[in-house]
């Protein structure tokens, strides 16, 4: 089932096209680079930071544009607050700045167009699973797909104008005015309203959000685990 | 040298030279970023095999394990998402006491550890002889938690976390290489943190 991934190209330097805010702690620097290569939507860039005296920082950050928009990839990067290069990143970066990637990596978290599609995430883990959504809208529109997306709060969405119908929000600790639904963590109810019978899953999130959204999925008895695709995302900042 | 414009780094300090290239220390925390979902796995139940190119294949339950002569590790982890884990340390017993039960044939060259969920991970036997690999069952004193293995895992800590399989069951020696999860997805096929090796052509 698994197509081996390619190793990843070698480190260059990408110059910053725009650094978009997605929301107050989150934002999207589109990258333009030398050398592009199509990824796979769900694979994420290494960046890494060198300082004068040539200390370096290196993370990585989940692709959120999909490969059908070429020459360019967009990072989703969530301002940690105690982190040493997400803070960087969306606080110093500026359009014009060049920042030294590597990508594109992992071979574990992709979609390769099967469907029906079905995308859950917890805050910023809804990047790589709308680098898949913006794909299959561009190159599978036939395919059906559902995104389930948990937020804290109304001020904590992250592409919300590329949110369609295929999108359900909750919201964990405040609610918008004449929500149905209590503010809340994620739920078997909330799982079972958008899962499919059959198909892959994408779960990317907190490792502790992973887990329980995951666990939820597999207990609907709808899905074979080995198609439920995790990407959890640590603490590193 | 380029450098990035303002940058100046917040994690410094240390023993110069403690972290292999690319790494930060996380501290007190232990990232968990496993591809799959946390099984659940009954002690009381799972048993370990070494099997392939031995002479002798072995089963061991859990308490089989226990009666072997502990081994501890103290010492660093290094993740390739680049993560690591300083003054740490893992009981269990050395895979050395394993291979000699099971009693490697000449012609083994590698293994393959395979873990309840699944999860494969390749290493050459001259990575996991001679004193440099665990089966381990003990945090720093405490039992392995689940999400971190338990009960029982891997540590090959000289080599990048993702060798260490997680709730590992089987070992399997090979006459041949045969590359792992990762390591058939873009990842090195060896994983040495010192020469940085993460990548596949690294």
């Amino acid at each position: 089932m698994t197509e081996p991934a390619p190793a990843p190209g070698p480190w260059q330097w990408a110059t910053v096209q725009a650094v978009v805010p997605e929301n107050r702690h989150v934002s999207t620097l589109r990258l333009v680079l030398p050398t592009w290569v199509p990824h796979l939507p769900g694979q994420h860039y290494v960046v890494r930071l060198t300082a004068e005296d040539g200390y370096t920082a290196s993370r990585s950050y989940s692709v959120s544009s999909p490969p059908e928009l070429t020459g360019i990839v967009e990072l989703t990067v969530d301002r940690l607050p105690t982190g040493e290069v997400s803070p960087y990143l969306v606080d110093e970066v500026a359009a014009g700045d060049e920042v030294e990637v590597r990508g594109p990596v992992g071979g574990h978290f992709v979609w390769r167009g099967e469907g029906p599609l079905l995308l859950v995430a917890g805050g910023s883990g809804v990047a790589p699973v709308m680098a898949m959504l913006r794909s299959r809208r561009l190159s599978h529109p036939e395919v059906a797909a559902r995104l389930l997306f948990s937020v804290r709060s109304p001020e904590d969405l992250i592409f919300a104008a590329d949110l369609g119908p295929e999108t359900t929000v909750v919201h964990t600790r405040r609610t918008p005015p004449g929500s149905a639904r209590p503010a809340g963590r994620i739920t078997a109810a909330d799982i079972a309203a958008v899962a499919f019978d059959r198909g892959p899953a994408y779960v990317c999130g907190s490792s502790g959000f992973v887990e329980t959204a995951a666990r939820l999925l597999a207990d609907t008895g709808r899905y074979d685990p080995a198609r439920i695709l995790l990407e959890r995302y640590g603490p590193t900042s | 040298m380029r450098v990035s414009r303002g940058f100046t780094g917040s994690r410094r300090g240390g023993e110069p030279g403690r972290l292999p290239p690319g790494q930060y220390d996380v501290g007190s925390n232990w990232p968990v970023l496993t591809a799959e979902l946390t099984p659940r796995v009954d002690p009381d139940s799972w048993t370990l095999t070494v099997n392939g190119r031995v002479a002798d294949p072995k089963v061991w339950s859990w308490q089989d394990l226990r009666a072997l002569p502990p081994s501890t590790y103290s010492g660093d982890i290094h993740c390739v998402t680049t993560w690591s884990k300083l003054d740490t340390s893992f009981t269990g017993v050395s895979v050395d006491e394993l291979l000699a039960a099971a009693g490697p044939l000449p012609e083994a060259t590698h293994m393959v550890a395979t873990s309840t969920t699944g999860y494969t991970t390749n290493l050459p036997l001259a990575d996991i002889t001679g004193g440099k690999a665990w089966i381990v069952w003990e945090h720093e004193g405490r039992p392995l938690t689940v999400e971190h293995g338990g009960p029982v895992r891997m540590l090959v800590p000289h080599l990048y976390f993702w060798k260490s399989a997680k709730w590992i069951e089987t070992i399997t020696l090979l006459d041949h290489d045969e590359p792992g999860f990762w390591e058939v997805r873009g990842y090195h096929d060896r994983g040495d943190p010192w020469r940085e090796q993460r990548y596949q052509g690294d």
